[in-house]
């Protein structure tokens, strides 16, 4: 029940609140390449709310990771940042960011964590109930168009 | 008596102190305290900022798809969501009796849920308050203090979290969004592989989470004193009993006791919960403040969630979990815990339970049923109540004919601690805060009687990174005199916009 391909994407946020579906929306995307184009093949795809404790155990036996988010603070259509572990408070609500999952990982594996990349794609509104804006609709499909075409999907 | 700090007689010539964002708390909540100029506190508040909106959300979806739409509402417990929707559906599809297989299912998924919360909740976001003190450096009380500190302890917290999180996957179909549960039933069982795989660590899941009641105790008996008396409040607390007087999270009747012990009511059907429940509002909250009918707004308000639990059962079914219990209520000396700390331990006997829980059910074989689905006559009406980790859990749905939801109504945990949680801070306020100038550790101690609840504030995900906490200082006419912003990071600084203007 192992899933130890080599890159995994983690895509999180609510999908029932506005743009933060955007992590969400880009996993299904992925998905579907895979299932029904057979790409992807050394990618392991997770989704879920947010990021906690023990998401830092799917990070073992992986040699590049990218995690994906809505974001209010990035430059439009997406950014594309290297994560590493530190001891940040991520003291906000019960999630962690991701350079707090990579400290957990380091710490409780005594080793340094894979390849980390952070893809923050620009989102604008964040209510219960509300679709993708258009923006941010927008913004997601150059940030696939940037996943599918580029090499940080693609095992060397 | 702490009561006459909601409401500050004169507020205008107070100064006003504003906590937000409640840290380690799920979602949008702030604390306001406003002080007299000599420090005095003169009114204490919980309020929530965003909080409502569920039951719009959720009006004119059919009733199919309630158990999957409302894990939405809460990145923190979906799967309460999930089973609390599922069991009103089953009544709305006039299911009145689910097969074995699909109980035990259920039960399995939901032992699993309120493992990993509780998991969560006592080693990330408790335990650095716990095991450093109140007044630990800000940088270093944390979940990565704890992993540089207390290396094993962290890394149990992690994998039991991890445990949790694969029981749900196996029950649920998948890690999040699961499907597992439907109207009537569950829409799979275990395979002997998915049971083999779960039976592979449930030993040590056991050892761990008795690992974890005895940190708990150590903890709080090497300050009794200060850890009984801080926070603390006499309340009514309300819970789901089985019908022998069982702890039982999944399902029973309900059960109230007031502060002294005496039964208010007991093993009421939940479905009439709104002849002895009321929900109230109050002009300065967007969160309701429920109460039991019979005691009125004033005595009535009341506690849910592990303490409560601990305390209003007879006895837990598995041998570890009653035998600390047992240890538990002796602290009690024959009344009901009412220490708000003691809310940490109980959580932990529960943990422990659901180990030794999913432990019994992993060698059930009605797991490997496939009689999973009972239908029965449409009803209009649909109320679904379970304990999530926090607490007492209602979903109540009425449908039209084509089978739409016409009305719903939500009462999370979270709610039904409402004016507990406002009680336990005019508490701290009253105690430890009256006449001193306020520091970050004394606010936090604000901050560790709310998360004592675990309160989940928003039952929705954000983005991260938008939300510094700002204090204001207000003079008695209302002037600000000066602010202090702690950023995300953690790091206390000046506002931008201050050091600007010199």
């Amino acid at each position: 029940m192992i899933d130890d391909r080599p890159i995994l994407v983690f895509a999180y946020g609510n999908p029932s609140r506005g743009d933060d579906a955007l992590g969400p929306t880009m996993y299904e995307l992925l998905e579907e390449q895979q299932r029904q184009a057979g790409l992807l093949s050394d990618v392991a795809l997770l989704t879920d709310f947010q990021l906690q404790i023990e998401h830092a155990t799917d990070l073992q036996h992986r040699q590049r990771v990218v995690f994906i988010d809505a974001s209010l603070t990035a430059s439009p259509p997406y950014e594309l940042d290297p994560v590493q572990p530190e001891q940040d408070i991520s003291y906000t609500t019960h999630a962690m960011s991701p350079a707090a999952v990579l400290s957990v990982y380091q710490q409780i594996h005594r080793q340094p964590p894979p390849t980390t990349y952070m893809l923050s794609i620009r989102g604008y509104t964040f209510e219960l109930g509300k679709p993708l804006c258009a923006r941010a609709r927008s913004h997601l499909q150059a940030a696939f168009e940037f996943l599918m075409k580029g090499q940080l999907l693609k095992f060397e | 008596m702490t009561d006459q700090l909601e409401t500050a007689q004169h507020p205008e010539g107070l100064q006003r102190v504003v906590i937000e964002p409640l840290t380690r708390v799920e979602g949008h909540g702030k604390v306001t305290l406003l002080l007299d100029d000599d420090n005095h506190i003169k009114q204490a508040r919980l309020h929530i900022v965003e909080f409502r909106g569920f039951e719009k959300f959720i009006q004119g979806r059919p009733y199919w798809e309630l158990p999957v739409l409302v894990q939405r509402l809460c990145g923190i417990c979906p799967v309460s969501h999930h089973l609390a929707a599922a069991k009103a559906t089953d009544m709305l599809v006039g299911a009145t009796q689910l097969t074995p297989a699909a109980e035990k299912i259920r039960r399995l998924m939901h032992y699993g849920q309120t493992l990993q919360s509780h998991a969560l909740h006592f080693f990330h976001l408790c335990s650095p308050d716990l095991l450093f003190g109140f007044d630990d450096e800000i940088r270093h009380r944390n979940i990565v203090g704890v992993i540089e500190d207390h290396p094993e302890i962290a890394k149990q917290g992690v994998l039991l979290r991890k445990y949790g999180q694969e029981v749900i996957r196996v029950t649920a179909g998948k890690r999040v969004h699961g499907t597992g549960a439907i109207p009537g039933g569950v829409n799979k069982s275990i395979s002997t592989d998915e049971r083999q795989y779960l039976r592979k660590d449930i030993d040590q899941i056991i050892d761990w989470s008795q690992a974890a009641v005895e940190l708990i105790k150590r903890i709080f008996t090497e300050q009794f004193d200060y850890h009984m008396a801080f926070a603390t409040i006499d309340s009514n607390m309300m819970s789901m009993i089985g019908d022998d007087g069982a702890f039982d999270i999944y399902h029973g009747g309900l059960r109230a006791k007031a502060a002294d012990g005496q039964m208010i009511f007991d093993h009421v059907d939940y479905t009439s919960y709104e002849q002895y429940l009321r929900e109230g509002v109050k002009s300065w909250s967007y969160m309701k403040f429920p109460f039991i009918r019979s005691l009125g707004t004033w005595d009535g308000w009341y506690r849910v969630g592990p303490l409560a639990r601990v305390n209003n059962c007879d006895f837990f079914t598995t041998p570890l979990a009653e035998q600390e219990r047992k240890v538990f209520r002796e602290i009690g000396q024959g009344r009901p815990v009412q220490a708000s700390l003691a809310y940490h331990w109980a959580r932990l006997i529960e943990l422990l339970y659901c180990a030794e829980a999913i432990k019994d059910l992993l060698f059930d074989d009605d797991l490997l049923s496939d009689d999973l689905l009972v239908k029965g006559d449409m009803q209009a009406c649909g109320i679904g109540v379970l304990e999530a980790p926090r607490g007492t859990l209602f979903h109540h749905y009425e449908i039209d004919a084509d089978g739409l939801v016409e009305k719903a109504n939500l009462i999370v945990s979270t709610t039904n601690n409402n004016q507990a949680m406002n009680e336990s801070i005019r508490q701290v306020a009253n105690h430890y805060l009256d006449g001193k100038q306020l520091t970050e550790p004394l606010l936090n101690q604000i901050e560790v009687a709310i998360r004592a609840y675990d309160p989940c504030l928003s039952c929705a995900t954000h983005a991260l990174g938008k939300m510094p906490l700002e204090v204001q200082l207000l003079n008695s006419e209302g002037d600000l005199l000066d602010r202090l912003l702690k950023r995300a990071d953690g790091v206390i600084g000046i506002p931008e916009d201050r050091e600007n203007n010199g």
